[in-house]
């Protein structure tokens, strides 16, 4: 029921929302809670497992019932708190886990069974006939748990992420937050003061309390008004610290758009770091319930979500309101609903000697024993000195004192600390290095004890970075002190609720008592206690409070669980912002990529990369029509492929040739200037690292390949080697990957492509295989390389990176002309299986250089890196597999990469596992499948069949093991 | 997580790539004999509490050997390795 | 007492007061045949299947917080069968079948749910990896079907398949993989082996192993010295700190990685995905949960929590893949102390002290191991001799370099490449 001329909506701006399907009401300023509230709407939900019709509990994230979906279709939000929603024009909500609708609810029925639904009893049942539980409880058991829906499409809105650093975080702007960046602010730190709810203040919102002689909302906003002026401090609101992190990393999420009927380009929300030198945890705290039967009925709520309706947003809950308690904050709730005119049914204070004025009927030393109502609160039944009574009323008003919000300050495995006097937990101190808890967060709760708190920690902070801070005039404010008895559960039969979503009753933690369950985390997880989306914030203390009576054990003998980030959920699509489709890594681009794409390439991701599959020509209908013409033509005539993929690291100083003897397996002190050799890379396990060829470009000064995958790897570990182990070599290196664009032109007309872009020629014996040089090409300065990775003679041109592209369009043009042409990855592949050349399919980690045939690369006469390591036994091992080459015996459908290898006559088990295949390719030139692989002593088993058995693609085939190099062993083609 | 740069200052935990105790700076004489190059490749004092080990700042290249905490996260110092080696 | 449906029905009629203790709470005896230390999944699975197999219950399981409270109880759930090398093939197979007759064994649910389990792949590469393991899979007499772009879309239409920056080319689909209810897995263990007569002794930390002679003559502990014949250490992230009371050193980096949950939802996820180019992996929980996780954190950490750099890693994964959980929320992150071996695979073996037995090194993946691993150590610790499901995990392979299990392929040692 709204109140009019109350609280800080604009009864001016009214705003239109839906819920349920039906059309309401509400104000500006309004929550989607309070609007409901105001349109006297008190179910909004049912609960977990009972499927029990739910109200709204609080006013804030911690809200365990009032969980609803916002939107439709794509923008459909589910598990949203009302209590944070703002309102606006058109919003549309939805009531969620109910069939078929939230007043008639069949799951309700569980609430029937509940005798036999006790804690755990899923781990009693279900177990037979076996095959049950897959095909039919399981499924039913998951469709009727769950809350809301996702919208089953994928997430369009926008979502963004940002950094901050600043000297102080300040987190919660409340009376303490606010006094705490006022001080540390004038002091001239660097602020961050982030408020979770829309609207800085706090509890000021929600109480009727005067400050420095001003209403608390006055006072708040000539507090801002100072801040605003000061430019070091910055309000973040609608911003939720998240978690607390290593070194002064906080995590914050902030509401950025989701208040917006029509957000544009503000993204939805915002994931915050927050880097802080220190920081203040004034998020004050949360008031909790107390357990007695029937205690989950919507219109009952906390006493000072019930203060926050009535006084922020001028609603009254309820038309006949009880307040019952333990201590005095219930009596302000009185006091404020009789002030606000609202009829107050009774006051139930479970405290003997306590003395209570006013008109409502009284009843100290008493205690609510039931109530009633099904889809809402109608009565309740109070047990007093006198006896017993019923009382009808539509909202009872509840306190079971204040639980300080100690999250933050166990984000890192500290312990919060029981305060008897105020029966609650307080954060233990440096708890998280460099964060102090100010107010009611540390377990003071008058606003006056807020204001000097807060105070206090900002005045600590300046002072610890050096900025001493001015000691400012303390407002006046409220001081009373907090008197409370604990009453965590009533004594009494029937259903107490603890975790209200969840459905976890004062049985349930009793019976996992008498089960043994006595570890408070053994009791979490057997009833569930603390885990739904409130995670406990509610009602984890109360609940150890009843285990700890059941166990005969005090509070903090019992313990707590331990809260773990995130304090309020976080969408994955905030934390992971950024990242929808090409989002998620990097896309690195040849100089060739916009011609080869242009030419029709299909175009694979290599790592980070993107390289041309194959050059489709008009009529070719597959990959491997296309395949086998370019491995054709490079056997032919000439073709051209982008290589400056591959990792280039330049090497240069006068230790350069030592370090590499060092890192590689075999020896490049002898290499000559103008030479390059094929070099051989370990890690320090004695397993293959990478394999590459380094040229000598001058004295001293060389330039190292690595394969396209293992580029940074090999720059990370080339630095590690020298800083580690020869800092004192003297040598710079440095990646050139991006530098240069490479091309290989291969195939028996090389040399005349290659020579129609030099401007100085070569022949072949002044430039023999292995030759490299600094060379002009076109006019531009660039290098030439005598390699092959395809078996034909083979160059390797280079050139700045900005003239790659016009040297691939020339160089493309002019081998038209020998007939010629591009190539793209597959036919690359097939060229080098031919020639037996390995890839990372080969050095796959687990292998050794015994293993692919070059353990005489390791040479005898020096140190290199895994060269001790190799020599292991087991790494020489003859019965290892080793690499071979692997070729029909006689017709087969197709080879595979990734069969297994068995002889000729076993079964395919994993007992006659032979070895496996590591890669495949249809060789035009051998007019059959080729492959490569490991097979148990295959050196020694050349000319023997074996077995290819791959189960996944239905493939069998005897294969002859031969050599791995099938074309031209003699090499007389790539010296030609 | 920040970790400290002698080179660049402390930077967050994703500018750099992680390698292990630093131990690893300690690289036997190849013919040191096997206990001692298993213990360098594979066994460890694995410490709870304080620790030395060996991070690589992705932007400027430089390995670090940073004094650090493994039950706490506190990071106490940070050297480059060329120099914890010398 | 014997759980039940009828139980579940009588019980309630009786207002749940006829429920028994799932375990005892007993002092500790002063002696014992096998002290177990380490109360958590695979301690526990280990003494069960030393009364259930051996016939041997004068035994203590020493757990120094309350049981299942390490690495068993905060991880993704994951059950699968799907390793390639020899060694680990036959264990997690062995495992698997252990699995699916364990409610019937503990006369527990563990709601072992065999939803399936699809690896992504993206790449030609990648398929042929997978392809090699699936393979092995079959070889070994698991299941293992190969996915192409279609098969994965029939199963997974969620994913995005419009405009990735790494295309789902495919996956390997493993019908027989899932999850389970981690907690009860420990629980369940726990009361079979209380059942049987082994002493589950809770809050008692060992502070010492007791050896003369080259053999192990018993442990101190947090409540007074415990002899014992044999001494099992099965303690995870923990292993390095108690295998230094014996003397030694073993080839362990104890490391973070962590987990999420979301807020619960109604069922969207009904396998076991995991992505193939970012580390990622997902299924959803009975209760409605996503239930996530990603790599390590990578640094050597005891904290069991982790830092954002990773989380975000992992939400950007999600986001990557699986654009239409957007919009569930995170609710919960936590992590586990994982106790990394060179080659990333498990050592269960003799320790060269006499009695004195090591179970360690799951890394990430101890869950699913708890039943064979419980197995196979309850066999080493009878018989003194490996069973033949788990002979390669052996302590020596790393010296020696024979039988290295490497799955990965990124290493047979720390970090160092």
């Amino acid at each position: 029921m709204r109140l009019t001329g109350r609280g800080l909506v604009d009864p001016d701006h009214p705003i239109a929302f839906s819920f349920d399907g039906q059309t309401y009401e509400g104000l500006r300023g309004d929550t989607l809670a309070s609007a409901l509230l105001a349109n006297d709407v008190r179910l909004v939900g049912r609960s977990f497992k009972y499927h029990r019709p739910r109200g709204i509990w609080s006013a804030g994230s911690e809200e365990p019932n009032a969980l609803v979906t916002i939107g439709e279709g794509v923008g459909q939000t589910p598990n949203v708190r009302a209590t944070c929603q703002e309102l606006y024009e058109g919003l549309l909500a939805q009531s969620q886990n109910h069939w078929p609708s939230l007043k008639r609810d069949a799951m309700a029925v569980n609430d029937l069974l509940s005798p036999f639904l006790s804690a755990g009893f899923y781990y009693k049942t279900f177990m037979w006939p076996r095959a049950f539980w897959e095909t039919i409880y399981e499924p039913i058991i998951r469709r009727a748990a769950g809350l809301g829906a996702l919208p089953g499409r994928p997430d369009t809105a926008r979502y963004d992420k940002a950094w901050a650093h600043c000297d102080l975080l300040v987190i919660g702007a409340g009376p303490a937050g606010l006094m705490a960046a006022l001080v540390a602010g004038r002091a001239g730190l660097d602020v961050i003061l982030a408020e979770e709810d829309s609207r800085a203040g706090g509890r000021l919102l929600a109480e009727r309390e005067e400050v420095d002689g001003m209403p608390g909302p006055q006072w708040v906003g000539s507090v801002l008004a100072e801040l605003t002026e000061l430019p070091n401090v910055r309000l973040m609101e609608r911003t939720t610290v998240t978690g607390a992190y290593d070194q002064g990393t906080y995590g914050a999420l902030e509401r950025s758009g989701l208040h917006l009927s029509d957000p544009g380009d503000v993204p939805l929300e915002t994931f915050w770091h927050i880097v802080a030198r220190r920081a203040i945890l004034a998020g004050g705290a949360l008031e909790r319930p107390i357990a007695f039967k029937d205690n989950d009925r919507p219109g009952i709520m906390a006493a000072g979500a019930v203060r926050a309706y009535l006084n922020r947003w001028g609603v009254s809950p309820g038309r006949s309101v009880a307040v019952f308690g333990n201590n005095d904050d219930a009596h302000r709730t009185a006091k404020d609903l009789g002030e606000a005119g609202v009829r107050v049914a009774a006051i139930i204070d479970s405290r003997s000697d306590v003395e209570i004025a006013g008109d409502a009927p009284v009843y100290t030393g008493a205690e609510v024993i039931g109530t009633s109502g099904r889809l809402g609160l109608s009565e309740i039944r109070v047990r007093h000195s006198g006896g017993e009574r019923s009382i009808r009323t539509d909202c009872l008003a509840v306190s079971g004192g204040w639980n300080p919000s100690v999250h933050l300050t166990c984000h890192m495995n500290g312990r919060p600390v029981w305060r008897e006097d105020i029966a609650a937990f307080v954060p233990a101190d440096g708890a998280v290095p460099g964060l102090a808890a100010a107010g009611a967060a540390a377990g003071s709760f008058s606003t006056a004890g807020c204001l000097a708190d807060g105070a206090k920690a900002g005045a600590e902070a300046a002072e610890a970075l050096g900025r001493p801070a001015v000691k400012p005039d303390l407002p006046r404010a409220e001081d009373g002190a907090y008197a409370i008895s604990p009453l965590w559960a009533v004594p009494g039969k029937g259903r107490a609720w603890l975790d209200l979503q969840n459905d976890v009753t004062v049985k349930d933690i009793k019976l996992s008592a008498q089960e043994n369950f006595r570890s408070v985390e053994h009791m979490k997880r057997y009833t569930t206690q603390g885990m739904a989306t409130d995670q406990g914030k509610n009602s984890n203390v109360a609940a150890l409070a009843v285990l700890a009576d059941a166990t005969g054990r005090s509070i903090p003998q019992t313990g707590t669980t331990t809260f773990r980030p995130p304090y309020a959920p976080v969408s994955i699509a905030a934390m992971g912002a950024g990242s929808r489709s090409k989002g998620f890594a990097p896309e690195r681009f040849t100089t060739s990529d916009k011609a080869s794409r242009a030419l029709g390439a299909p175009m694979i991701e290599a790592r980070l990369w993107y390289r041309p599959s194959y050059f489709p020509h008009v009529g070719e209908k597959t990959w491997r029509e296309a395949c086998d013409r370019e491995v054709g033509m490079v056997r032919s005539a000439v073709g051209v492929a982008d290589v400056s993929t591959l990792g280039k690291i330049d090497i240069q100083g006068q230790d350069a040739a030592e370090f590499l003897d060092f890192v590689y397996t075999n020896t490049f002190s002898t290499l000559k200037p103008g030479r390059v050799r094929y070099g051989l890379m370990l890690r320090e396990d004695g397993h293959v690292m990478d394999d590459g060829t380094t040229a000598c470009l001058a004295e001293n000064h060389y330039v190292m390949t690595t394969t396209t995958a293992a580029a940074g790897a090999v720059m990370r570990h080339l630095d590690f080697v020298h800083q580690a182990h020869r800092p004192k070599m003297d040598l710079r290196m440095v990646s050139v990957t991006e530098h240069w664009a490479q091309f290989a032109i291969a195939g028996p007309k090389a040399r005349d492509l290659v020579n129609v872009v030099l401007d100085s020629p070569i022949d072949n014996d002044s430039f023999a295989f292995m030759s490299c040089a600094e060379v002009s090409v076109s006019g531009v300065p660039g290098r030439l390389f005598r390699i092959s990775f395809s078996g034909e003679q083979g160059y390797e041109v280079a050139v700045p990176a900005r003239y790659g592209e016009a040297l691939f369009r020339l160089l493309l043009s002019q081998a038209a002309v020998l007939g010629g042409g591009p190539y793209g990855m597959e036919a690359l592949n097939v060229l080098r299986i031919e020639k037996g050349f390995i890839t990372h399919s080969e050095i796959h980690g687990r292998t050794t250089a015994f293993d692919i045939g070059m353990q005489r690369m390791i040479s005898a006469k020096k140190d290199c890196i895994g060269k001790t390591a190799a020599a292991r036994p087991g790494l020489i091992d003859e019965g290892r597999e080793q690499l071979v080459g692997l070729k029909p015996a006689g017709p087969v459908r197709q080879l595979t990469a990734g069969a297994h290898l068995f002889d000729a006559e076993a079964s395919a088990t994993r007992e006659n596992d032979q070895g496996y295949v590591t890669s495949v390719g249809y060789s035009p030139a051998f007019g059959t499948y080729l492959g490569l692989g490991f097979l148990k002593r295959g050196r020694a088993r050349h000319g023997e069949t074996v077995r290819l058995v791959d189960h996944l693609r239905e493939i069998e085939a005897l294969c002859e093991v031969c050599d791995p190099v099938f074309l031209d062993p003699e090499g007389e083609r790539l010296r030609g | 997580m920040r970790i400290d740069c002698p080179l660049c200052g402390t930077r967050d935990r994703s500018e750099f790539t992680y390698q292990g105790h630093a131990l690893a700076l300690a690289r036997p004489a190849p013919d040191a004999g096997e206990a001692a190059w298993d213990d360098y490749l594979h066994n460890r004092e694995n410490p709870a509490g304080q620790t030395r080990d060996l991070w690589y700042h992705d932007p400027c290249g430089a390995w670090v050997e940073v004094q650090r905490n493994t039950v706490t996260h506190a990071v106490t110092g940070a050297v480059l390795a060329a120099e914890a080696k010398r | 007492m014997r759980y039940s449906a009828w139980q579940v029905l009588k019980q309630g009629l009786g207002g749940q007061s006829g429920w028994k203790p799932v375990w005892r709470d007993p002092q500790p005896k002063p002696e014992y045949d096998i002290v177990i230390i380490g109360g958590g999944g695979h301690g526990l699975s280990t003494a069960f299947y030393l009364a259930k197999e051996h016939g041997l219950t004068n035994i203590a399981v020493l757990e120094k917080g309350y049981l299942g409270g390490g690495n068993v109880g905060r991880n993704t759930t994951i059950v699968r069968a799907n390793y390639f090398l020899p060694g680990n093939s036959e264990f997690y197979s062995h495992s698997l079948k252990l699995w699916e007759g364990l409610e019937a064994d503990l006369n527990y649910n563990v709601m072992h749910s065999q939803r399936g389990l699809i690896n992504l792949f993206h790449s030609d590469g990648q398929r042929d990896a997978f392809a090699r393991r699936g393979n092995a899979m079959i070889n070994q007499g698991d299941d293992a079907i190969l996915l192409d772009r279609d098969g994965v879309r029939d199963h997974l239409p969620y994913l995005d398949f419009d405009n990735p920056r790494f295309p789902v080319y495919g996956g390997l689909y493993h019908p027989r993989g899932g999850t389970a209810r981690h907690d009860a897995v420990a629980w369940g263990y726990a009361r079979g082996a209380d059942s049987r007569g082994v002493d589950l002794i809770q809050q008692c930390e060992v502070t010492g192993i007791d050896i003369e002679g080259g053999k192990v003559r018993g442990v101190q502990t947090t409540r007074g010295p415990i002899r014992a014949k044999k001494v099992a250490m099965v303690t995870a992230g923990r292993s390095g700190q108690v295998a230094a009371m014996a003397g030694l050193r073993l080839p362990v980096e104890s490391h973070i990685l962590q987990a999420f949950v979301t807020e619960g939802l109604k069922p969207v996820i009904d396998h076991v995905v995991s992505f193939g180019m970012g580390h990622f992996y997902i299924s959803q929980s009975d209760k409605g949960g996503l239930v996530f996780g990603g790599d390590l954190d990578f640094y050597a950490s005891y904290a069991q929590r982790g830092n954002l750099h990773m989380k975000e890693h992992v939400m950007e994964a999600a986001m990557a893949l699986m654009p239409v959980f957007g919009k569930a929320r995170v609710l919960r992150s936590w992590g586990g102390i994982m106790d990394m071996t060179p080659d990333g695979s498990p050592i269960i073996d003799h320790t060269g002290i006499e009695g004195l037995y090591l179970n360690c090194g799951w890394c990430y993946g101890g869950f699913k191991a708890v039943p064979a691993s419980g197995f196979a150590y309850a066999h080493l610790i009878a018989q003194d001799r490996p069973h033949d499901t788990a002979a390669r995990y052996r302590l020596d392979r790393f010296r020696t370099g024979a039988g290295l299990m490497d799955e990965e392929g990124t290493g047979s040692q720390h970090n160092l490449h």
